[in-house]
């Protein structure tokens, strides 16, 4: 069959059944395959929106996403949601189409490095070299993609190449020398960790996205509640733990509580889970947990001491791990009453500084009601996907999520526009779940004209936009750190959110008054298709408590 | 320190950091890979991002036409090794890494000096040539050619001895190594 169809083929053999992306001259064969090759094919408006679409679709589902594009400015497109999955370890597998090998290395048209522009920002590639390669090719992109820790894997294939007549046979093993990834954990070590825990006075359970990733929000609350361990995540692990929770201290960093700041700050033992002690965590490296030692309990070894010295490193998956943890602490049979004193000092911590904010006593709608008012409205239980800014921390603090899977941010990278692709993505990943972008008016610029897509495609995605008129993180440093000069923050003249939303064919709402706005939501969230929901905000609220970047947890304001 | 299977706890004052130490010494890493396109490129890219300085780079194949071994040398006061040990293992077509231990290890490298010697200086160049197990390759009017091989101190003595009379150029291939003893490194 053509080797395209062995494309097709192997993307089935791996369970694949949506794909995102935009059709061009180098992969036209590929996209003839598709046209009947009984795998669905979401038409993209942005190749950047096809990649954050394969990473929603990924993040919300557990399974790869898949995102396709051209040669030359169609890869290079997809630079940035590649440089997102690396950073935020989301399974995907990238399929670029490449100039004819005999135009390789020749500045043909459309002809880019592909492989050497994007080597430094996926967990592998491959160009093929032979077209006979590309079942095995396919099968092994998938196979690292979603083991180990996991990350963006591309394969790029020669137009000539890809219209080759080959034998296509399903292919099952790996053959990969160089890539074991260690999955079980030292039992050793898992038990010497249990000792620490078990002396611990002033313990933190510091949790991240790996948890997420590794399907352990059940074994990570088993080992917390197997004593009354605190518990704090990270942006990328909320709700691996259950947010309205006794022993949940909220977010941790740059925007987290400061009862969690203060418990990493004053521990005795930090237990790192999926985490990698980021400098949106540690803030000032050298003031970070001064008292602590850690337990570091990650998939990849490379993260461990990596920017905190571990203690106790634990190679492997944490749903291997954290069970037998759990028992080992749990046969020491040691006494809670030990963590008495701690837990007196956090709850002064949480009396003292709950997390709030002064709301409106008018129609105003602050942006942290916008966020209570989504969770009102959805019952806690939607996807929420966001954008990039001051509305994605406000999200992170007042929307508890209590379930894996349902927060769907861009953490590492911080991709403006990330919001809409993914919450499409998202949606066709789990097409019964009720699925938000909570949107910034500035970040949703970027990649507005993935509505048409939501259109098109039928995916009833709501956007929620928080509408501040700024770019309003950036104003946020400005009016706190530069003296109020606002250089280049103000949006100036955004388009009419409702009529660009009718524009594509989708429902536009506006809201602009608190009393009416959770009634709006549930509309949006009740009509058929994809919604645009505008909700005006005030314009210059700022996004507290916060650590100024690089400095410690004892120097949060407000 | 408890032991395992035992209900003794651990004293958190007796825990020790692993990782992220500077070794203050020079290493040799011995780096087996996929003979594939790119994975020099992919090997390089590390350092380069980090900025970690690659003091000398051998690439070759081995008795195995499927992987090819890189040597390379690092400074251990500049830069936390196993932090790029730990990179590199990340690399898929990365098969197996050794931080070659200096006293384990056996290690040659090649190069070729050519000096500015006139018919005058030419005796005493041929004399450290010989001191240093060297040989003469080239010939001319105004200058010859000296191959030495040897570790890079032997190498860089060499170097001091005859700077006097003129080094036109000097070209090194970087050190290779392999473990002392029977087993593969
Ligand atoms: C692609 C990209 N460009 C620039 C930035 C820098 N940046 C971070 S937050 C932000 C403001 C985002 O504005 P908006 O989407 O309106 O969100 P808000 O902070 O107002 O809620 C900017 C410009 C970024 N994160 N990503
Ligand atoms: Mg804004």
């Amino acid at each position: 069959m053509r080797a395209v169809d062995a494309i097709i083929e192997s993307l089935k053999a791996e369970g694949v059944e949506a794909v995102f992306g935009i059709p061009g001259g180098a992969n036209l064969p590929t996209y003839d395959a598709l046209y009947d090759g009984g795998i669905r094919h979401v038409l993209c408006r942005h190749e950047q929106g096809a990649g954050h679409a394969a990473e929603g679709y990924a993040k919300a589902s557990g399974r790869v996403g898949v995102a396709l594009a051209t040669s030359g400015p169609g890869a290079t497109n997809l630079v940035t949601p590649i440089a997102d999955a690396m950073l935020d370890s989301v399974p995907t597998v990238f399929l670029t189409g490449q100039v004819r090998t005999e135009l390789i290395g020749t500045d043909g048209f459309q002809e880019a490095d592909t492989t050497g522009i994007t080597m430094p920002i996926v967990k592998h590639s491959i160009m093929i070299q032979d077209p006979r390669e590309i079942p095995r090719a396919i099968h092994e992109a998938f196979h690292i993609a979603r083991t180990g820790r996991p990350g963006p894997v591309l394969v790029d294939v020669p137009q000539d190449l890809s219209r080759a007549d080959i034998q296509y046979e399903p292919v099952d093993g790996v053959s990969l020398p160089g890539y074991r990834p260690t999955t079980e954990g030292n039992v050793k070590q898992i038990r010497l960790a249990a000792k620490a825990l078990a002396n611990a006075r002033r313990p933190v359970i510091y949790a991240g996205g790996g948890v997420v990733n590794a399907n352990a929000a059940k074994e990570l609350t088993d080992l917390c509640t197997s004593d009354r361990f605190p518990v704090t995540c990270t942006v990328m692990g909320l709700g691996a733990f259950p947010a309205p929770h006794d022993q949940w201290l909220g977010m941790l960093g740059m925007h987290g509580t400061r009862s969690a700041n203060y418990a990493m700050d004053e521990a005795d033992l930090i237990v790192a889970i999926g985490a990698r002690f980021d400098d949106r965590i540690t803030g000032k490296l050298s003031e970070f947990a001064p008292r602590a030692k850690f337990i570091h309990i990650d998939v990849d070894p490379a993260e461990i001491s990596k920017n905190v010295p571990a203690h106790i490193p634990i190679v492997g998956d944490a749903k291997s791990i954290l069970p037998k943890l759990t028992r080992e602490y749990r046969a020491l049979e040691t006494d809670g009453s030990r963590l008495d004193g701690w837990w007196e000092r956090i709850r002064g911590w949480r009396d003292k500084h709950p997390l709030g904010y002064e709301d409106s006593d008018d129609a105003e709608i602050k942006p942290q009601y916008m966020v209570e008012a989504m969770y009102e409205a959805t019952n806690g239980d939607a996807i929420v996907t966001s954008d990039v800014g001051q509305h994605q921390m406000w999200c992170a603090q007042y929307y508890h999520f209590t379930k894996p899977r349902r927060w769907i941010n861009s953490g590492g990278l911080g991709t403006m526009g990330f919001g809409l692709p993914s919450a499409l993505g998202a949606q066709i990943g789990q097409p019964d779940d009720t699925v938000v972008c909570l949107a910034g008016d500035g970040s949703l610029q970027m990649t507005s004209q993935e509505l048409a897509t939501c259109v098109t495609e039928k995916i009833p995605v709501k956007v929620f936009i928080m509408n501040n008129g700024y770019l309003g993180m950036v104003r946020q440093w400005q009016e706190l750190f530069w003296d109020g000069r606002y250089s280049g923050v103000d949006m100036g003249t955004s388009p009419d959110w409702v009529k660009l939303a009718e524009a594509y064919g989708a429902v536009g709402m506006r809201a602009t008054q608190k009393g009416e706005l959770v009634d709006q939501m549930k509309a949006a969230l009740e009509a058929d298709g994809p919604v645009v929901l505008d909700v005006q905000v005030s314009k210059e609220e700022n996004c507290y408590p916060m650590i100024p970047a690089g400095q410690a947890a004892r120097d949060m304001v407000g | 320190m408890g032991e395992p299977g035992t209900k003794e706890v651990l004293d958190l004052q007796d825990l020790q950091v692993s990782g992220g130490i500077h070794t203050g010494r020079r290493h040799i890493l011995s780096i087996l890979v996929e003979n594939k396109p790119g994975v020099l490129a992919r090997v390089a890219g590390l350092f380069a991002r980090r900025a970690f300085n690659i003091q000398t780079l051998a690439v070759g194949p081995t008795d195995d036409p499927t992987i090819s071994r890189i040597t390379l040398t690092l400074d251990g006061a500049m830069h936390p090794i196993d932090q790029v040990t730990k990179q590199l293992h990340k690399l898929i077509n990365v098969i197996k890494i050794r931080d070659l231990e200096p006293s384990d290890t056996v290690a040659r490298e090649l190069a070729l000096f050519k000096i500015a010697a006139d018919a005058d200086a030419r005796a005493q160049v041929m004399q450290f040539t010989d001191i240093f197990r060297g040989k003469v390759i080239d010939v001319s009017k105004r200058s010859m050619t000296v191959e030495v091989t040897g570790t890079d101190d032997k190498i860089e003595a060499f170097e001091q001895m005859i700077r006097p009379f003129g080094l036109i150029e000097m070209v090194r291939t970087g050190e290779i190594a392999v473990s002392r003893g029977r087993s593969a490194t």
